[in-house]
């Protein structure tokens, strides 16, 4: 069949799927006085439209920045108002300051979905080598449907921007791709999470073109359109520094603690046996999540800058981001979509291993979604990607040490213990016993009440879980960076 | 089965219930906690509109539903909650499709064991059994009426493509008990019926043809004719027996045939009294325009007001039951003269039951726009032999499909029907093109012009016309336009179908179809 009706078959049943699974409930729904993320959506689009642009960051009588306030960067805040505009020609209800708080209904639903779903079509753009099969495993990924259409959010315009600039990056057009990751940092400041491959995969290249020539040439080239994004997006705030500080604190709220809520991060876990946020003074705490955030991301970032290679790059972005999403500060549970976009990447090279952390990283949400009253369409949307992917790329053949690139690792390994060579079958069986365990606790935390002292029980086990899950994953990429491409220079460039 | 499950996750995201088939549970229900199950004399059921109108079999089936029913929620068996739904309800009742839907796909798994595989590409999605499976189990029609829209087609479905597939393997007896009790499910298979009767008294009772493929009469086996008879009459009195011995048949005959309910239904049906109204309209608007007809005469009951009452045309001649019986029959005589004279074998008798849901679809009295899923379905398993075929298919597929849309009204499933009705379109024009490629190409100008007219007719009815001054005084613009178009479409592919078996070659019936 060709392709080209092939892929819009493939983008048809992602539009379906993220339409159906949106007539869901969504975050927050039908509980005042807070109601959830849909109402914060909502809530900007009101300010925005109503507030003069000095005050969107600033607490005042008219912006009570306790109910939801502003605290992603400006493109975040020109799109709110962008909707307002289309939101005002529909219903001026919706976004009439103080009065809308709460606003709830059928056609007000309709609206901010569809907005959503007009940003999906960002995702679309893969690297046109990749088969249909990939394109359609990573349209259905549960995670990045639930948290958008059903939890409600547009963490799809800045993934869809980040995925412009690796599109960007592999294709060689450098100064499009650092455009389009400038304008995904300045829509969502988690994006810094992907920042240092990007940095270290540009300033690679540079040194190969030579610092002397090309390279110098390109270097600047890249530091005046990264300058320039940067003061178009913030134009409107870098009149007074006031501003400027203003919205920096809203971005980067230090004083929230080391983490808020079940997430499954190191501290979060850790938190289980040792309380560390009660034993730590506040700046300790800030200086020790820096530090093992940026040893734990070394290794592969430095590799990358004096190897920069495309595929190289691809699995720099997930490290990093995994190492990230593990020990940085204040962690959401929906970050991990930031890990996840790169996995989608690598899809069609690990197939079996990039599956599995796709469902680990779904299965980590859980007692977000349930809140949500998501638990069926999550339920279906995961066994959908699965069989997807299972039938796509045959997961279940390609374990052997060659196709989960362990080869170099397993052969240095073998120098000191000659016997090693089940290495394909422990991991089978991890791969077995984690997804017993995540159905087991899926079983669990929905029929079951937890205790009465622990309430929080389930949510904690699922973090823990899949925070064991993550730190593997994080051993597995780094070894594959550090030992897959330690032969790179004898081998051909691979794409 | 990978298909199914995405299907399913497609059907949860509704949630817009229709009270038709929880009111049945709840008449049957009451029968769960111990009071009699009785037919409509009962004085509780007039107090609802989704009465009671199918054979005792579905009666039954609802029964067995509604003690399953009682575990998820109580309350929707009490027979006053009217409208009763909660999320339980809903749950059960989704879930009450699926399960059931699990004989459709065993049914669509033994119709393409008896595809032909001579066509098959080099990949998997090539192949015709591939093909057709898919075009089965995501059929547009199928998803949106028994999913969104709410009934329990599927299994009923899967039931008819069963017994076809037992005719196809020669397993006759098997097959007309299946139909037998299909039947009794629901009566409105009673429309190809007359296929099934002559195929298997001309195929199945006379063992053997002559060389040329006439009948041979001293073949007749009696004991044939017996059995078949004997299914018949078991299967009947399973079902009609109870309500025989309380003396209720007639009330049962007169809630399944009702014809005090008018030509049309309130949405036109695209057959041919769709296009015989549109022309009665358009002549009294030119008559009244010209002065040539007394406006005081015309009666006052527009036909395409939403109720579902009796009413006349006013210039041309008033359709009775009785007409459109004998139009019917007409319709289908050809078909079944083919099929006893020139027999070719179970692909004839294919031919005949599509002929027959379609005339009977074209001129049938109060048909529901669903009836054309009875054709279409049969027919994806031709669709995927011929070049003939499959074009034909495409049409009254596209049509009949964008005919049912009018059945989902609400603003949030129009995404959905319009995004599934673009998937299921793309994939069965392309796949049928790619399976035929090296055979002339499927459609000719006119039949491409046509069926994309379909996307600006859409744009029009749901986007344009509602914000237009038009929507106040002509409401019923949008069906109308939908309902001439489509049955346009139908009856264009009817007619072509309809060619194509007079015109074929009479074959042997020892031939290898």
């Amino acid at each position: 069949m060709e392709k080209w009706h092939l892929m819009t078959i493939v983008v048809l049943i992602g539009l379906t799927v993220r339409w159906t699974v949106s007539l869901n409930s969504y975050s927050g729904a039908g509980k005042p006085p807070m109601f959830g993320d849909y109402e914060a959506q909502r809530h900007w689009q009101e300010i925005t439209f109503n507030l003069p642009v000095k005050q969107w960051y600033f607490n005042s009588s008219d912006n009570n920045l306790q109910y939801w306030g502003l605290d992603y960067p400006p493109l975040t805040a020109y799109h709110s108002l962008l909707c307002a505009y289309v939101a005002k020609f529909i219903n001026p209800d919706w976004i009439e300051l103080h009065s809308s708080r709460g606003y709830e209904s059928q056609a007000h639903k309709l609206f901010m979905r569809t907005t959503v779903v007009l940003y999906c079509c960002c995702l679309k753009e893969i690297s046109t080598k990749k088969k249909i099969a990939n394109a359609l495993c990573i349209l259905l990924y549960p995670g990045l449907i639930l948290i958008d259409y059903g939890h409600f959010q547009y963490n799809s315009v800045s993934l869809g921007f980040a995925l412009w600039g690796v599109l960007g990056l592999s294709c060689d057009w450098d100064l499009l791709g650092s455009l389009a990751f400038c304008l995904a940092i300045n829509y969502k400041q988690m994006e810094l999470y992907h920042s240092l491959p990007f940095f270290c995969f540009l300033l690679g290249k540079c040194f190969k073109k030579g610092l002397k020539g090309k390279g110098f040439v390109l270097l600047i080239k890249l530091a005046c359109t990264v300058v320039a994004s940067f003061i178009l997006c913030w134009l409107p705030f870098f009149t007074e520094r006031e501003q400027t500080l203003q919205v920096l604190r809203r971005l980067f709220p230090v004083d929230r603690g080391l983490f808020e809520d079940k997430v499954a991060n190191i501290w979060c876990s850790f938190s289980v046996f040792l309380k560390i946020k009660d034993i730590l003074p506040h700046h300790i705490q800030i200086i020790i999540s820096f530090c093992f955030t940026f040893l734990s991301l070394l290794p592969a970032c430095i590799k990358l800058t004096l190897q920069p290679s495309p595929k190289g790059f691809r699995f720099t972005l997930v490290s990093c981001a995994l190492s990230f999403f593990l020990f940085s500060f204040q962690v959401h549970e929906k970050s991990i979509l930031l890990v996840s976009l790169p996995v989608c990447l690598v899809l069609s090279e690990i197939p079996f291993m990039s599956t599995w952390f796709l469902l680990v990283s779904t299965f980590s949400m859980l007692p977000l979604l349930l809140k949500d009253e998501l638990l069926m369409p999550s339920v279906v949307t995961t066994m959908a990607f699965f069989i997807a992917c299972a039938i796509s790329f045959s997961i279940f053949e390609k374990t052997s040490e060659e196709e989960l690139h362990l080869k170099s690792f397993s052969i240095s390994l073998r120098k000191y213990l000659p016997c090693f060579t089940f290495l394909p079958r422990i991991i089978q069986y991890l791969f077995l016993i984690s997804v017993i365990t995540m159905v087991l606790l899926t079983l669990i935390t929905v029929t079951l009440e937890p205790p009465q002292k622990l309430p929080d029980l389930f949510s904690v086990l699922i973090c823990f879980v899949s925070c064991l899950n993550f730190l593997f994953f994080l051993v597995y990429f780094n070894i594959i960076i550090m030992w897959d491409f330690k032969n790179g220079r004898n081998q051909k460039k691979i794409n | 089965m990978r298909i199914r499950l995405v299907r399913s996750a497609r059907r949860c995201g509704n949630g817009c219930p229709r009270s038709g088939g929880v009111w049945w549970k709840l008449v049957l229900g009451s029968g769960a906690r111990g009071d009699s199950p009785q037919m409509p004399s009962h004085p509780h059921l007039a107090t609802s509109e989704w009465t009671l109108d199918y054979p005792p079999f579905f009666a039954w089936f609802e029964y067995a539903l509604s003690h399953v029913a009682k575990y998820f929620d109580q309350e929707m068996l009490n027979i006053h909650n009217l409208n009763y739904s909660s999320s339980r309800t809903l749950l059960f009742q989704r879930f009450s499709v699926i399960f059931t839907d699990a004989l459709f796909v065993y049914a669509v798994h033994e119709c393409c064991k008896c595809i032909d595989g001579k066509k098959a590409g080099k990949e998997l999605t090539e192949k015709p059994k591939f093909i057709l499976s898919v075009l089965l189990l995501w059929n547009f029609g199928l998803l949106i009426v028994d999913h969104i829209h709410f009934q329990y087609n599927g299994f009923l479905f899967g039931l008819m493509l069963l017994s076809i597939a037992r005719l196809f393997q020669k397993r006759h007896m098997e097959g007309a008990l299946l139909f037998a009790v299909l039947l009794h499910f629901k009566h409105i298979y009673l429309y190809v019926a007359p296929a099934y009767g002559i195929y298997l008294l001309r195929s199945y009772c006379f063992t053997a043809n002559k060389p040329d493929g006439s009948i041979r009469w001293n073949s007749f086996s009696f004991i044939r004719l017996i059995s078949l008879g004997l299914i018949v009459f078991l299967v009947s009195a399973l079902s009609l027996g109870p309500f025989l011995a309380l003396n209720q048949l007639p009330q049962v005959l007169s809630r399944l045939f009702p014809f005090k309910r008018g030509l049309c239904h309130a949405y036109w049906a695209p057959n041919f009294w769709a296009l015989y109204n549109a022309l009665d309209k358009v002549l009294s608007v030119i008559g009244l325009e010209l002065k040539l007809l007394d406006p005081n005469k015309i009666p006052k009951a527009s036909m395409t007001s939403g109720l579902v009452q009796q009413f006349q045309h006013t210039v041309l001649p008033s359709v009775t039951p009785l007409a459109t019986l004998i139009c019917t029959l007409m319709a289908i005589l050809p078909s079944v003269f083919c099929l006893w004279f020139k027999p070719q074998g179970p692909r004839g008798f294919l031919r005949c039951l599509i002929l027959c849901a379609l005339s009977s679809f074209l001129f049938g009295w109060h048909v529901h726009e669903k009836a054309i899923l009875l054709a279409v379905l049969p027919m994806s398993l031709l669709s995927v032999g011929k070049a003939g075929d499959a074009s034909i298919f495409l049409i009254l597929t596209t049509t009949g499909h964008y005919s049912l849309f009018p059945l989902l009204f609400t603003a949030p499933e129009l995404p959905i029907k319009i995004l599934l009705m673009l998937l299921f379109t793309i994939y069965s024009i392309s796949s049928l093109k790619t399976l035929f490629r090296k055979e002339k190409t499927l459609f000719n100008w006119m039949e491409t012009f046509y069926l994309l007219g379909l996307a600006p007719l859409e744009i029009f009815c749901e986007f344009v016309f509602p914000f237009t001054s038009w929507k106040l005084k002509y409401p019923f613009i949008p069906l109308l336009l939908t309902s001439v178009y489509c049955a346009v479409g139908i009856t264009y592919a009817w007619f072509r179908l309809y060619v194509s078996v007079l015109t074929d070659p009479p074959v042997g019936k020892t031939k290898k179809q």
